[in-house]
Order: structure tokens, then sequence, then C-alpha cells
């Protein structure tokens, strides 16, 4: 047993996140820490990181009762932490990240000066370890988010080498990267480190773990080994109740005859230098268009012109059947356009404005600067959206950026919703959020669309795209590969992602996007 | 109670604000008289109002720049210029409404001037105001010929050294800009968007708020306070000196901002925090003043009682002393040595 913590009780504002919590990590076992959102795990994390004080418990490394203070306190005992969000100075470069405030010093100056040689020398052996291939001088900022998880492993790595806590390293890397992780996670374990590992995926929870702990309200479900807890137990564990895994499919045949009507979104030949090259997409009220591809396969940015974040250079949008110029997203809300962004926390989230301030924010800004939203009003949409999207909260007075990932992701959902829209276009609505959490939203998504509102669902699981898409576009290299229609398999869509770029023409099953 | 009352986020600007005043009361117990003297009241509490009015209504203006992640350097520049303009149109026209018309109005392009740099441009909003900073004093020197012009028509005076109701005129306009500029904040979502920019200006943006425009507009108003007060000091002191007028009146405002609370990172801003910071640092002035401080360490003086003060505002430097205070003798629970 290297960590262990006994009796963990942590609480915000007199609520408690945890509840008697014991936690067992032992050298040379990847263990995944499982659970809902709000189910304790990031504060879990966060005690035994140092990032939050140890309220009530004991935690004990090595058979020896520690107190982490702060994270580097943590690391100086062997802990070290990659977080979900990338933590890292995007105006570094690679080498810099990975070495900074430890960096090699010349020994001939006396400490006075950076051995810049060794640094990036070192920093190219760190990640050819982790089997990446990257410039170490170039800036991180320019490099994926993939690349940047994959430094901050390499990171936390360098840093210590006792225990390794990974906080959904995986919910921004597609299935190559993912693949070279867990290779490197196996090495890692096979060397005698301890991984603790956070995911919402449940295949790779399989594919690496050893060792389950399921946490459910702050407290705990079991501990289990992979092997002898199945699929279904593990969700069951999760939500204390049996997954209703079929209930969106029934729903969707409703929403699907939908052909008469006019399209909500109409493009022709849209296209921006740089980004995509002549999108042709058409959304009719009831509809969910699923778009699928790997990630830089130009969903995002399809997403982006549709908004106005980027204007096109070529083609035509028409809304409602009018051309409209969107060179703003102001201007595309104007046309009851609304957008749940990918980066939540940099695009999305309004960090230390009030949820009820953050969901009515995009509605307030369509009334302009004339009308305020009376206090009254203001009370009942964000009541009645929380309500509507099950958003958990202590108060809808607290910071949002206070709440769960989950939780976020609701209160920009509800953002969207309380401008009534006609489009709603969602890019990974569902990442980096657990089982259940998913299929609220999903269900969610088909009752709007059964409601009248068309939508625009961007997602990197096609699976989940399959769920609830009446049709599915497919991107690659940043140009659309072809549209299939909604009951298609999962090898359908795949053929179409992965095709090789100068393959046939593009399948078109659906007739015209 | 007592704990909620510290936590209040203006107790301790306020708290500042007293204790200076208890400090001059005790060096000079006829500080807090107040008597009525030739129709208006008079005392040293009536004469710092008067005196922190132009910094309120620069530092104001400088607020709302920086809820919204900007910063304004030049506006004591644009003091300058706005003087230069205000004296030399009614010295050579003799009509007073026209004098603060284009006073104002120049002020007013200033600021826009500022704001279209950053945004448009999207130069660094401290870059961006230096320029103006460095080149609008030799434009009020353009102005006014390099020359000091002396203003002889009388009811310019009135601005900077009325009376309104027994209060000092430029005080009364002060409170009553900083009350209006609250209300608006207020009773429209202006101050939602502003917080909005200041916190996360993309995420805003993607919301739908019209970030660059409202941006522009702030700019604008920081310029146009920055006039007003332009107006006040050149009435104050009968003339409009292009050297001299408003020198590191920048600094003061921004001071004064942070001494209220508000955050230079943008996001949290109180306008009431800002007024109370103004009365600080005139008490500051007139402390150093009353306590008969030898004119060659006034700076020094007024430097360590700044660092005083910003010690004691400082949430940090709090917290750590109340750690020193109350630190349980327990080495057990300590972090153990790696």
């Amino acid at each position: 047993m290297l960590l262990q913590a006994r009796g963990i009780v942590h609480a915000y504002a007199g609520k408690r996140a945890l509840d008697g919590v014991d936690f067992t990590l032992r050298a040379g076992e990847v263990h995944a820490l499982m659970g809902q959102n709000g189910a304790g795990k990031s504060t879990l994390i966060k005690v035994l990181t140092g990032a939050a004080p140890l309220q009530t418990g004991q935690i004990s490394l090595a058979g020896q009762s520690i107190r982490p203070a702060s994270t580097q306190d943590a690391q100086r005992l062997g802990i070290s932490t990659v977080y979900q969000e990338v933590n890292l100075c995007s105006n570094l470069s690679v080498a810099e990240n990975i070495f900074a405030g430890r960096q090699p010093l010349r020994p001939w100056t006396r400490g006075g000066g950076i051995d810049w040689r060794t640094l990036n020398q070192r920093a190219k052996k760190l990640l050819a370890d982790l089997d990446v291939d990257v410039d170490v001088k170039r800036e991180l900022g320019s490099c994926s988010v993939a690349i940047q998880q994959m430094v901050a492993i390499a990171r936390a790595i360098d840093i210590s080498a006792r225990v390794l806590i990974l906080d959904e390293p995986t919910s921004s890397l597609d299935s190559d990267e993912v693949e070279k992780l867990f290779s490197a996670i196996r090495r890692l374990r096979d060397s005698g480190m301890a991984i603790l590992f956070v995911t919402h995926f449940l295949d790779q929870v399989y594919a690496v773990s050893d060792r389950i702990t399921v946490l459910r309200n702050g407290q705990l479900v079991g501990e289990y080994a992979a092997k002898d807890l199945d699929h279904a137990a593990l969700v069951a564990a999760m939500v204390g109740r049996a997954n209703q895994q079929g209930a969106v499919a029934s729903d969707k045949s409703q929403a699907a005859n939908t052909h008469s009507k006019v399209p909500v979104v109409q493009t022709r030949d849209v296209a921006r230098r740089g980004s995509v090259a002549a999108v042709n997409l058409e959304i009719r009220p009831g509809e969910i268009l699923g778009l699928a591809g790997l990630l830089g396969s130009g969903r995002t940015e399809v997403a982006r012109l549709l908004f106005g974040l980027d204007r096109a250079d070529a083609g035509e949008i028409h809304v409602n059947g009018e051309a409209v110029s969107l060179g703003d997203p102001a201007q595309a809300i104007a046309h009851q356009l609304a957008f749940c962004p990918e980066e939540r926390k940099t695009e999305g989230i309004v960090e230390d404005l009030s949820i009820r301030d953050n969901i009515v924010l995009t509605l307030q800004a369509r009334m302009g600067l004339w009308r305020k939203l009376g206090r009254a009003e203001r009370q009942e949409i964000t009541d009645t959206l929380a309500r509507q999207l099950d958003i958990r909260a202590a108060s809808l007075d607290i910071p949002i950026g206070e709440l769960s990932g989950g939780n976020q992701q609701k209160c920009l959902i509800a953002r969207a919703l309380a401008t009534k829209p006609r489009l709603l276009i969602l890019d990974e609505p569902t990442r980096g959020i657990d089982v259940a959490g998913k299929q609220e939203i999903m269900n969610q998504l088909v009752q709007l669309a059964a409601q009248g509102m068309a939508l625009l669902f961007i997602s990197a699981e096609v699976e989940e795209l399959l769920r609830v898409s009446t049709r599915i576009v497919v991107m690659r290299d940043r140009r659309q590969a072809g549209s299939l229609p909604g009951g298609c398999s999962e090898d359908e869509v795949y053929a179409l992602i992965a095709a090789p770029a100068d393959a046939a023409p593009a399948a078109d099953k659906a007739g015209a996007a | 109670m007592i704990r909620k009352t510290f936590a209040l986020p203006l107790f301790w600007p306020c708290a500042t604000l007293a204790l200076l005043i208890v400090l001059n009361a005790v060096v000079n117990p006829g500080f807090l008289a107040i008597a009525w003297r030739d129709g208006h009241l008079y005392g040293n509490l009536i004469d710092i109002l008067n005196r922190a009015a132009p910094l309120a209504l620069v530092a104001a203006g400088m607020t709302l720049v920086i809820a919204a992640r900007g910063l304004d350097i030049s506006v004591g520049a644009v003091v300058a210029i706005a003087a230069a303009t205000g004296a030399l149109c009614v010295s050579t026209t003799g009509s007073l409404g026209l004098a603060i018309a284009s006073a104002l109005g120049v002020a007013l392009l200033c600021g826009l001037w500022n704001g279209l740099l950053v945004v448009a441009v999207g130069m660094q909003p401290i870059i961006a105001t230096l320029i103006l900073m460095v080149a609008g004093r030799g434009v009020a020197q353009l102005i006014t010929s390099g020359q000091i012009i002396t203003i002889y028509y009388k009811p310019y005076d009135f601005i900077g050294n009325g009376f309104l109701l027994g209060l000092p005129f430029a005080a009364v306009l002060a409170v009553a800009v900083i009350v209006l500029l609250h209300a608006l904040l207020t009773a429209t979502p202006l101050g939602l968007f502003i917080r909005a920019i200041g916190i996360n200006p993309l995420a805003a943006r993607i919301a739908g708020v019209r970030a660059r425009p409202i941006t522009l507009c702030l700019y604008g108003f920081c310029g146009l306070m920055a006039g007003l007060a332009g107006l006040i000091i050149s009435s104050n002191v009968k003339s409009a000196d292009a050297n001299n007028a408003g020198t590191l009146l920048e600094l003061d405002a921004i001071l004064a901002v942070t001494l209220g609370g508000t955050a230079l990172t943008g996001g949290r801003f109180s306008l009431a925090g800002t007024a109370i910071g103004a009365l600080i640092i005139q008490t500051l002035t007139s402390t150093i003043y009353s306590l008969g401080v030898p004119p060659e360490v006034n700076l020094v003086f007024k430097a360590a009682l700044i660092f005083v003060v910003m010690l004691l505002q400082s949430a940090e430097f709090r917290a750590s002393i109340r750690a020193l205070a109350t630190r349980p003798a327990d080495p057990e629970q300590g972090t153990p040595p790696a």
C-alpha cells in the first residue's frame, strides 16, 4: 500500500463533497477512480494532492502520515497530478514547460545560467519515451491540445516517481494518442509507479486499469478488481441504478419526419481559407445533424463559421431562407442561433460571475443595453432552466467556476436555451462528462429536437452521434467527406472518417446534406 | 456579526479613511471643525472634498476601463489638453458654454483615440495610452503656444471654486456623476457586460456581448472624465499650464481604483470604493501638510503612508498576520520532510 487515505471528509460551504471516503493505491498498479459528476472524484484528488486542505481524515504515503499543504508540497513527497484542463504556460516552449522551476543549470556558472542544451535534450528524451514527436523548442501554445496534454504528463512523470494522478487525461486525445498514452502508462506501472486514473470513457477504464474505486454522492461505493466488475455492474455502481441506454434511440424516430419544413440553416459552398472548404449543410427544424470526424478534421471550424466566430470568405449562409452575413457571434445570436463551445473553460463560462449571470448573459446581450431583465424574470428563467437541465449547485448565486465540469456544461446549454434558439450548435457537449451525465444531456437534445429545435451536434464519439442524430455528416481533412442517414452503422461512419485522402469520390447516401 | 462586517468589500477602504481622519484629528484638534462662512460650508473636510473631486472623476473613468481589462495612463495628459482647450476658448471667445463643450469634446476624442488603438488596432492598453500620455503634453503645449494661459473670465471660476447649496460645486459635480454612473451600471446590463468582458473577453464575445463597441465607449468615457477634471483643475488655479496640469494624475487614479478594491486584472470593480480611494489619497495629502512634514521628505513620507495603507488593505497580508498570531504549536500537523 503506497498511498492510503482513511475517513476523508471534505465540505465546501457546509456541503459535504466527501463523506468519510477510504482509498488505497498500491505501487505498480493503475487504479481508476470512477463516479458521476459531483461524486467527489475531483475533491478527493484535490485533497490527495494538497490542492485542497485536508479537513478530516488521514493520508499516509508508504506508511508515513502526510498532510500536503500545497501541490508543490505533494510533488516533493512524490505525488504529481495532470489535470483535465492543461495548466501550463502557453507562451513558453515545450521544453521550458517540462522543466519550469527545475531547469538544469550550467555548473560552471554556479547556478547562474540555464543549461539550454541539457534542458532541450532531456525534454526530447522524455517525450520520446512517451512516443511523442515534437520540436521541444516550439511554443507550447502553438501545439495541439493532445501534445500539450502529453507535455503535462511528461512534466509530471519527471517531477515525481512514486504516484502519478491523471485527471481525465484522454478527454481531448484521439484514439491513436490514447493508445500511445496507455502504453506509456503501462510502462510506468511496470516500473513500479502507482497511477491513479480518472476518466469517463468506460472502455478506457478496462483497457488500462487493474483496479477500480467507485464513488457516489461523496461516499465510497466500493473497490473492485477490474476483471471482476463488468460494464453494466460498473455503471450501476456509479449511478446507483440500472442504466437506461436505450431511452434515446426510441424517441429519435419521431423527430426524423421533418423534410417538409424550411431549413433553419442552409449553407452553400461556405469556405474559409486555411479553415474549411465548401461546406454544404442543411438543418431543418426538429432535426439533429451529427457532425463526425477526427480531431482537426474541420468539425469545430464549421461551427465557428456558422456562429460568426470566423467570417466565411466564400459561399452563402441562409437562415430561415434568407441570406445572412455572419461576422460576429452577436449577429448569429440575433438570428436565433446558439452555440456551446468545445473549450468550456476558456470560451464558455465567465468564471467569477454567478451561475445566474452566466445563464442570462446571452439573452441579456441580445436584449441590448437599454433593457435589463427584471429581477423576478431573471430568477424565474434561471430557476426553470436549472430545474429542466438538473443543474446541481448549492445555490444559483455562487460563481460558476465552483461547479463541476458537467454542471458547467449544463449551464452553458441553459445559457443557449434561454435565448430560445432555432438552431443550437453543440461542440463536444459531452466531453469530460460522466456516463449518466452524457445520457442526460443526450436525452435533453432529443427532447429539444422533438419540440422543433434544429441541432448541430459535434462529437468525436461516433457511438454517441449515432444514438441521437437524424443524419450524420462526416468531415475529413477540412472538407466534407460525405453524409449518412441516421440509422447507419458505426462501421459505415468510421469508413468515411478514416478513408485515405485520395480515396474515391465522397459517399453520399442521404442526398444533399 | 463582526466577522461579517470585516468581510464587506468596502470595510477596509472605509476603515483606512476613518483611521486617516482620526490621525488628523489627533494631530490637529481643529481638523474636524466645519463652519458656515460667506454663505457656504468651510473646513478641512470640505476642502478635502473639493480637492478630491477631479481625482475621483478621473478614477471613476479609470475604474470602468480597468474593469474591462484595460488601462489608461494618458488621463493626466488629457487633463492638460482639456484645460488648455477650455482656457484658450474662454479667453478668446468669452463663452463659458463653448469653452466647456470644446474641452469635453476634445477629451472625448482623446479617449476614443485610445479606445480605437486598443479595440481596432489591437495594441496593449498600456502601450496604446502611453502614446497619448507622452504626445498629449506636446499637444497641450501647441494649444497654449507654450505659454501658461491665465484665465480672467470670472464665471469660469465657478467650476473649481464655486459653491452649490453650501457645498463645493466640484464635489457636488463629482458625486452627481458617480451616482448617475452607478445608476446606469445597475439599471442597465452594462455592469454585467463590463464584468464579463473583464473576466473572460473571449467567452463574453462568444456569449454575444459586443465587447469591442463597449470597450471603445469606456475609453471614450474615461477621456471625458479627464476632460471634466481638466476644467475643474484649470478653473481652480485660474490658469492652464500644459506642463503641470494633471501630472502623475494617472498614477493617483490607478492607486484610487486599487484602494477601492477593484481588481487590476479586470472583472471585479467598485465605483463607491474608487470614490473612497480618491478621498483616502486626498486626505493623505492633507495629513502630510497638517503633520508639518518638511517639503523635501514629503514624497518619501507619502510613499511610506501609502505602503502602510496598501498593507492594511491586502487580504494576504492580513491573513499572514492572523496566522502568525494564532499558529498552533503542533509540529506533528506540519508537513514532514520529503
